[in-house]
């Protein structure tokens, strides 16, 4: 096979656009600027953290099942590390969506990246909810027949039944889960691609 | 069980939620301190000082 054969490969020519857009010292960086020297710079990485925990308790909850984390001492325990691994992934999400709206993160380009962070956002919602109705208790049986209501007022409960447990137990574990981690990894991606958003300049410094 | 060990020792859980009713204002006195917790954190988070930010400035 020639050079040029080999160059026109779409494998050749996919390698030469991701590394053109994304090369690896901008994918792995040694170095951040100054200004991401800062505590608000930190609940992304946060939020990634406590989804990785929600995520490796959540594989342990499955291995045993209800019946298990209803039971025994060590299933509470991993259904309460799940439980408030969520709690931290939604409180740092927040805080996170605060600060990068305080900054309007979507200057310079960078729309896509909030638009895909909104978007797991809403998917992340819909985890929880889902997480909470697939719990298989009282509490689970409350939420799902007061929230039937508000889905079937929307026409939606027809395709998303809240109180069909095996649907929204799939839901919870298989089909959110998998959005969340592929637009979390979007969305760093395109963190990378652009860059962390630089501060707003100050106007000081602008006139002077 | 579990209650009576750890923090459920300090703060008794076992009970009803307690609501704040305020006009067509309806939160748990628990949402309400998440809230105000986040709030308290966001703010901490823009004006706490980063270890090392001096250090810092000549990079990138």
């Amino acid at each position: 096979m020639s050079n040029a054969q080999i160059e026109r490969q779409w494998t050749s020519r996919l390698r030469r656009s991701v590394v053109a857009k994304l090369p690896p010292e901008r994918m792995l960086p040694d170095t951040q600027p100054a200004y991401v020297a800062s505590w608000i710079y930190v609940f992304g990485v946060t939020t990634m953290a406590a989804l990785a925990v929600v995520i490796a308790t959540g594989c342990v909850l499955a291995l045993d099942g209800p019946l298990w984390w209803h039971s025994s001492s060590l299933g509470h325990f991993v259904n309460s590390l799940h439980l408030w691994s969520v709690e931290i992934f939604f409180f740092a999400m927040v805080i996170h969506l605060w600060g990068k709206f305080s900054m309007a993160a979507w200057r310079g380009g960078r729309s896509l990246t909030w638009v895909t962070g909104a978007v797991t956002f809403l998917a992340s919602i819909l985890a929880g909810f889902t997480g909470y109705v697939s719990q298989t208790n009282f509490d689970s049986q409350w939420i799902s027949t007061q929230a039937k209501d508000g889905i079937n007022s929307t026409g939606g409960g027809a395709f998303f039944n809240v109180l069909n447990l095996g649907q929204m137990l799939m839901w919870h574990i298989v089909l959110l889960p998998l959005a969340a981690v592929v637009l979390t990894a979007l969305h760093v991606v395109m963190v990378r691609i652009k860059g962390v958003v630089p501060p707003f300049e100050d106007k000081a410094e602008v006139s002077a | 069980m579990a209650q009576g060990w750890g923090l459920g020792a300090l703060i008794n859980l076992d009970h009803y939620g307690h609501y704040i009713q305020w006009h067509f204002i309806s939160i748990s006195v628990s949402n309400l301190i998440v809230i105000i917790l986040m709030l308290a954190t966001f703010v901490t988070a823009l004006f706490a000082p980063f270890p090392g930010r001096r250090n810092r400035k000549g990079t990138k």
